[in-house]
């Protein structure tokens, strides 16, 4: 099949960026989004242009390297499908697609699809984790765990920390993300001692970060790979509601 | 210095300096004789932490709680990214909660005979000894395990093992125990005790007086070559198996700190051991970047044929079941579909090459649930392996419930990496090396989830304790790089940007890399042979020069660009695949996932010379490529007694 491109190119950061067309021939249906892609840089190389910068590289859709917009949709049609496990076989002859970056004031484009994530870590070391140093730990069967609180547990950790729900937020709200870690790591009986503080440090970092405010739009949920749910974001927001009836917890410093 | 740290090669036996003994009190009086760092001194020690996988991730955590100055590096935009992160299955762990007849022993014994009795058994023991600890730390970190409806933990089977000692999480289990290791990285980032430069690549190593005191690294952002200096360096940054350009890595993954730290004096040992997985998604074209690994645990439950008739292209619905050859049940009536790697790759290979493959191209085996389907119902079967399901679906646009799912091998691990003691330093003293950049514990095959048990035990629980060891014998000597040791590395470096950059040629990296993995895969893949091995000695050569004579890369060095970051992972590839290949000459034995083929029994299993090749092969780099210098390390079984390895 053949299709049309119009991919948002752009140098550097601060650069101004345009979209550029470009003609995609001859893709096998059996082709994944990137491999089709890495045929229209090899294209490119040879005719001495730039290729296109994307991030992948697992193509497996767990690292959460890869993403961009396809047509208005993060990561594109298929849905919980990360855009290097998407293939070729989704679309039509003759399609027109539009590619761009994640689109949010939070993640500046670094050069073409490329974009700074590093306000999601920035989240994550505000209380994304569970204070267990090395060697500390019980024996692991010492700490009980009910199965449903586990697997709920474990569907929000099945985060892979892409973006897509920032990108396809009309807020650009990491709210999914955040209610991720929260949720997961609230859910288990270890988590419990630095729950509150967890909820209230991670959402004040979020909000010292360039995102916007959750609306209830459900467009993350929606564009989410793993389909994580919006009914993490209820818990958070019930777990914020009860962090602030309780006091924070001495200002120890995180580690050490 | 004291002398017990200077191992330089010499020639002779490499000494790995296990500690004598019960095999049992070996680590403990290892860490009884080790030296400690005053707690009030540690940060005045920089520890420079290269990679950030399980190893890396772990060790750079662990570290930074200790109190050490530790500066992290990935060439990712976040330390979550690692490649361990794709890792499906499981860890396995010697804790025996089912009561199955589990035990360190057992564990450890399973994995020395896994490996083909080329493994350390020192280490080898430490690694099972550690496996429990680990999951406690991982459990104490929120990691999501798979659990009974009582609360506790489940476990599975895998491929080598006739015992339940495989933690999982889903099919996810490195993502949720590499996440446990970047939430623990992060939370020293923000303690302030580690330092984390993303989209930076490690570039050289920089070597002073003898010792590993810093590295030379890119920003992949703005280009800018810079030095980092420190009083010693952990390089975990994962293996080599995009050598043969195919394979189920990351894109991203690559040899080049490994391969740089070799050229700098650190050497190279088993680089001819690789595993190749024998359930991936077959090639399906040209235009294929990457090969995908279908969980091994599917092996539990499915069941792999080909037709008995060769050239027998009946859709596989219409062929009966008496002209179906279930060669695994056939030739390994004990372990079945869950024999181990080396072994169920090969026989793929072996009905292929019969005529008997099915699929496009003939590279392919069925991998068949309808059995187990029958047996369970299509909702237990989804309720096991639901996302792998979609997964294959998703990539093939084919239902693995309604036909048989196509597999094949593809190359996945590397057992390979550089010469480690047993505390894990290389021969350059102060340069460590943790998972699978080191070539310690998987002997000539890893069976399978016993890489994240390998990684975790380097992270957390071995380079913690040898780091201090090694530092508690130095004076710290800084951070600082205004030394003429680090200008000439950085100078070489940005040399090397400038000529990969300077060839102007007409050809793609990509191009160069894919010839280079044909020649690797047909010439020394899963069967390897003297006269092949010699044609890729003179392919690989050739291949090189036309790299650095025809190579393209566009845009400049002060930018992110990607094709210069691939081009010089390739350049390192092409020099590594020589040593590879010369190794696998050298070994005229067959032992693991390193099959000669001159060297079988009389029905094609893998023939052993433990009279000539019971050691490891460390390689020197003498300044030719072609004119390595071998260092062989004895390899002495004490405690499971070398035998001919049966699955039958």
């Amino acid at each position: 099949m053949n299709l049309t491109l119009k991919v948002w190119r752009q140098k550097g950061a601060g650069a101004p960026g345009r979209f550029v067309t470009y003609e995609a021939r001859d893709v096998s249906p059996a082709t994944s989004f990137l491999e089709m892609l890495d045929a229209v840089n090899e294209g490119l190389i040879a005719r001495g242009e730039a290729p296109i910068a994307f991030e992948h590289d697992c193509r497996e859709g767990i690292c959460g390297s890869c993403g961009f917009v396809i047509n208005g949709v993060p990561h594109g049609p298929r849905r919980g499908t990360t855009v290097c496990q998407l293939h070729m076989r989704v679309f039509e002859d003759g399609d027109v697609l539009t590619l761009e970056p994640w689109r949010a004031r939070a993640f500046p484009i670094l050069k073409d699809l490329v974009v700074d994530r590093s306000a999601l870590d920035r989240i994550i070391q505000a209380g994304g984790f569970i204070s267990a140093p090395t060697g500390s730990a019980p024996d692991a069967n010492a700490i009980l765990a009910p199965k449903e609180d586990a697997e709920r547990a474990f569907d929000a950790a099945a985060c892979i920390g892409c973006g897509a729900c920032v990108a396809a937020c009309p807020n650009a709200s990491a709210m999914l993300f955040t209610a991720a870690k929260v949720s997961h790591l609230g859910l288990f009986p270890q988590g419990q001692p630095e729950r509150w503080d967890r909820a209230r440090d991670m959402v004040r970092a979020m909000d010292g970060e360039a995102f916007g405010s959750c609306t209830n739009m459900r467009e993350c949920e929606a564009a989410c790979p793993k389909e994580i749910s919006i009914a993490f974001i209820a818990r958070l927001n019930r777990d914020l509601v009860k962090a602030s009836f309780r006091p924070r917890r001495a200002a120890a410093a995180a580690g050490v | 210095m004291s002398t017990e740290t200077a191992v330089r090669p010499r020639e002779g036996a490499l000494d790995a300096r296990v500690p004598p003994g019960p095999i049992e009190r070996k680590w403990e009086r290892r860490r009884f004789e080790m030296k400690l760092v005053n707690p009030a001194n540690r940060r005045k020690y920089t520890i420079l932490v290269v990679g950030t996988g399980l190893a890396g991730g772990a060790g750079a955590a662990s570290l930074g709680e200790l109190g050490y100055n530790v500066k992290c590096f990935s060439y990712h935009d976040s330390p979550r990214r690692a490649h361990s992160i794709s890792a499906q299955g499981g860890i396995n762990a010697a804790k025996n909660y089912r009561n199955d007849g589990d035990s360190v022993f057992r564990l450890f014994y399973d994995t020395v005979k896994g490996g083909d009795f080329r493994a350390r058994e020192g280490n080898v023991y430490r690694l099972a000894e550690l496996s429990g600890n680990i999951i406690d730390q991982c459990v104490a970190q929120g990691v999501p395990f798979a659990r009974e409806y009582g609360g506790l933990l489940d476990t599975r089977s895998f491929g080598g093992a006739l015992v339940s000692r495989t933690f999982y999480a889903r099919g996810q289990t490195g993502q949720q125990l590499l996440l446990g290791a970047y939430q623990a990285l992060e939370r020293q980032i923000a303690a302030g005790t580690v330092r984390m430069f993303p989209r930076t690549e490690m570039l050289d190593l920089v070597v002073v007086d003898g010792r590993a005191r810093g590295i030379v690294t890119r920003n992949l952002v703005t280009g800018a070559i810079e030095a980092h200096a420190g009083d010693a360096v952990v390089l975990a940054t994962g293996g080599y198996a995009n050598v043969f350009y195919l394979s189920t890595n990351a894109k991203a993954s690559n040899a080049t700190a490994i391969w740089r730290a070799h050229r700098r004096g650190a050497l190279f040992a088993n680089p001819c051991y690789t595993q190749i997985h024998p359930t991936c998604i077959p090639v399906s074209g040209e235009h294929q970047s990457k090969l995908t690994l279908m969980s091994e645990s599917l092996r539990n439950d499915g069941r792999v044929w080909v037709p008995k008739r060769a050239g027998d292209t009946r859709p596989p619905d219409r062929i009966p079941e008496a002209e179906r050859d279930y060669y695994l049940e056939r030739k390994y009536p004990s372990y079945g579909n869950l024999a181990p790697r080396d072994i169920s790759s090969r026989a793929a290979k072996e009905v292929c090459d019969q005529g008997r493959g099915v699929g496009p191209g003939g590279r392919g085996v069925y991998l068949d649930f309808a059995d187990a389907i029958a047996r369970f119902g299509e909702d237990k079967i989804r309720e096991r392996y639901g996302n792998l399901f979609d997964m294959y679906e998703r990539i093939t646009g084919e239902n693995g419930y309604k036909v048989p799912m196509r597999i094949y091998p593809a190359a996945h691990y590397v057992m390979g990496g550089l010469w480690v003691d047993y505390d894990l330093m290389s021969t350059i003293p102060g340069l460590f090396v943790g998972g699978e950049a080191n070539f310690s514990d998987h002997g000539a095959n890893r069976l399978g989830a016993s890489a994240l048990m390998q990684g975790l035990a380097d992270g957390y629980f071995i380079l913690p304790y040898t780091l201090g060891h090694y530092l508690a014998q130095v004076t710290p000597a800084g951070d600082d790089t205004r030394v003429p040791a680090f200008d000439a590395v950085r100078r070489e470096v940005q040399d090397g940007v400038r000529r990969l950059l300077a060839v102007g040629g007409s050809r793609s990296v990509d191009s160069f890399h894919r010839d280079l993995g044909r020649v690797m895969w047909e010439l020394c893949g899963m069967a390897r042979n003297d006269a092949g091995l010699r044609k890729a000695l003179a392919e690989i050569p050739a291949l090189r020069e036309d790299f650095w004579r025809n190579v393209r890369v566009l845009e400049s060095g002060e930018e992110l660009n990607q094709s210069l970051e691939k081009a010089g992972r390739v350049a390192d590839f092409l020099e590594l695949a020589e040593l590879l290949v010369l190794d696998a000459l050298h070994r005229t034995e067959s032992c693991g996932g390193h099959f000669r083929e001159e060297s079988q029994t009389e029905d094609g299993e893998a023939r052993r010379d433990d009279e000539r090749f019971a050691y490891v092969a460390a390689w020197e780099y003498t300044g030719t490529l072609s004119q390595p210098r071998l260092h062989k390390e004895p390899l002495a079984f004490e405690h499971v007694h070398l035998a001919t390895r049966s699955y039958k």
